[in-house]
């Protein structure tokens, strides 16, 4: 996204925040993008984040040869990237390809089949109508899906220590349990936040402004995926460096 | 009654009106036609406020459009219906959803009196019973006549129509032609309708603006259509074999 891109950005950021023409159709839009968002992306989540948990677990346990580390480490270290960073970021990462894709691609279509001029003529506020619904949906549902990807990823980790017999449902339990510090929760959650907005922002910019036909709307669809995928990690590093 | 002043608007170094002026009254069918490329469909666009052209002036009824803010000109779109030449249906809603949209984003009516009005339109375009069908269920025609249902449901002052009859046979087309025509007379809307379609002309062309290059060249009536010695606008208008045969005979 170059500076001009960027600055349209910024303008369409603008009219979405315009005051809405009727809160009742907003809310069922927002209720309906909630759905799609966080209800439709639960199963996809849960297992990506069951198996991270696990496979994290097994590598930690394989680089961990030493006697003299207590193998308790192994759950602390798993809770501590689980959700300082894998949680966060992994899930942003996929809903950035699944909702990112779905939302360039609709809006893009309804660009180039003229339903966007068709709602604008009607006196009402395109960029408004189609992307606040899509960005609340987004920094509500996010955060939910991370702390749910948290969970299961720590989990996952429990399932796939024990099973493998890396470490025992003890030991396992007593590292994710000592010197928790729940400030990772609150970085956790700040980072989905900001995840969130990015992963209907940016699709819904890359859509609203497509000119051409089909093969625009899924080249539109792709960049999305990708300015979503380095914004995402960008800003993972900024908000780290703010907060920790 | 639409008033446009010399409008200009170009895209890069390309010049696509090159100052345009016309009045458009209510109550009758008014066209602007033209060859591919001559910038009709772009004069529309600078009519409804999606080009904003870099020179001209346009007035809905006194009201200078061009110079308005977002709020006065959603005003004024509020009065304003359109049939666009892809029919823009929401496609993800049903003919109904379409048609109520809207009146849900707009007025404040109960359900029921929102549903009455749909029917009614749905009846004036002969698409009664039609409510809970999508768009990708309608043939072309059908949705040509659901999107001047949309476009009439909050009794538009004004109404705008691009190429109605485009990917549609002559029998559809003449049956779109005559609603839109009926439409515009029974409730008094001033209608412009951008078309290159000879039939549409001869049959519904009470005003016609001629744009050639992006300038207009000729204005009249079907009736005087025929009879003109510009050079431009005789190449248009027996363009096809049929109207060159039927030449002399108007």
């Amino acid at each position: 996204m170059n500076f001009t891109n960027f600055g349209k950005y910024l303008l369409l950021l603008k009219a979405v925040f315009r005051k809405p023409e009727k809160f009742k159709i907003y809310l069922k839009a927002i209720f309906k993008q909630m759905d799609f968002i966080g209800v439709g992306s639960i199963g996809l989540i849960a297992i990506i984040s069951t198996f991270i948990g696990a496979v994290m677990t097994l590598q930690i346990a394989f680089q961990l040869v030493s006697d003299f580390i207590p193998k308790t480490i192994i759950g602390s270290v798993n809770r501590d990237s689980s959700i300082l960073e894998l949680s966060p970021t992994i899930t942003a990462i996929v809903l950035a390809g699944k909702i990112g894709s779905a939302i360039s691609s609709e809006i893009g279509t309804m660009r180039v089949s003229e339903q966007i001029d068709a709602l604008e003529i009607m006196g009402i506020n395109s960029p408004g109508y189609l992307i606040l619904p899509k960005i609340l949906a987004g920094i509500t549902m996010v955060p939910m899906l991370v702390v749910m990807s948290m969970f299961l990823s720590i989990t996952g980790g429990y399932l796939g220590g024990t099973l493998s017999g890396a470490v025992t449902p003890a030991e396992y339990i007593e590292g994710i349990t000592t010197d928790f510090n729940s400030y990772t929760i609150v970085v956790a959650l700040v980072k989905a936040f900001v995840f969130g907005f990015i992963i209907t922002s940016v699709p819904a910019y890359e859509g609203f402004y497509v000119k051409g036909g089909a093969l625009e709307v899924a080249q539109a669809s792709t960049r999305a995926v990708v300015v979503s995928c380095i914004s995402i990690l960008a800003c993972d590093y900024i908000v780290t460096q703010l907060l920790l | 009654m639409i008033e446009i002043k010399d409008i200009k608007k170009s895209f890069g170094d390309n010049d696509v009106l090159k100052g345009i002026s016309g009045k458009f009254e209510a109550g009758v069918t008014n066209l602007i036609i033209g060859g591919s490329g001559s910038g009709k469909t772009t004069l529309l666009k600078c009519m409804i406020g999606l080009h904003h052209p870099e020179v001209g002036i346009v007035e809905y009824d006194d009201r200078e459009f061009t110079k308005m803010n977002f709020e006065e000109k959603i005003e004024v779109r509020k009065e304003i219906g359109m049939l666009f030449q892809g029919s823009a249906l929401f496609d993800s809603m049903t003919v109904e959803e379409n048609i109520m949209f809207p009146l849900n984003m707009f007025t404040e009516q109960s359900r029921s009196e929102k549903l009455d009005r749909v029917n009614f339109c749905l009846d004036r375009v002969n698409l009664e019973g039609k409510n809970k069908l999508f768009p990708a269920e309608l043939s072309g025609g059908m949705k040509k006549r659901v999107g001047i249902a949309r476009a009439i449901a909050m009794n538009p002052k004004y109404l705008f129509v691009d190429e109605p009859n485009s990917g549609l046979d002559p029998k559809t087309s003449i049956v779109i032609d005559d609603l839109i025509k009926e439409i515009t007379e029974e409730y008094n809307t001033t209608t412009i309708v951008v078309t290159h379609d000879m039939n549409s002309v001869m049959g519904i062309g009470d005003y016609i603006l001629f744009l050639h290059e992006g300038k207009k060249f000729w204005e009249g009536s079907n009736k005087d259509i025929a009879h003109t010695d510009i050079a431009e606008l005789n190449d248009f208008v027996f363009a096809s074999r049929f109207m060159k045969a039927a030449k002399g005979k108007f």
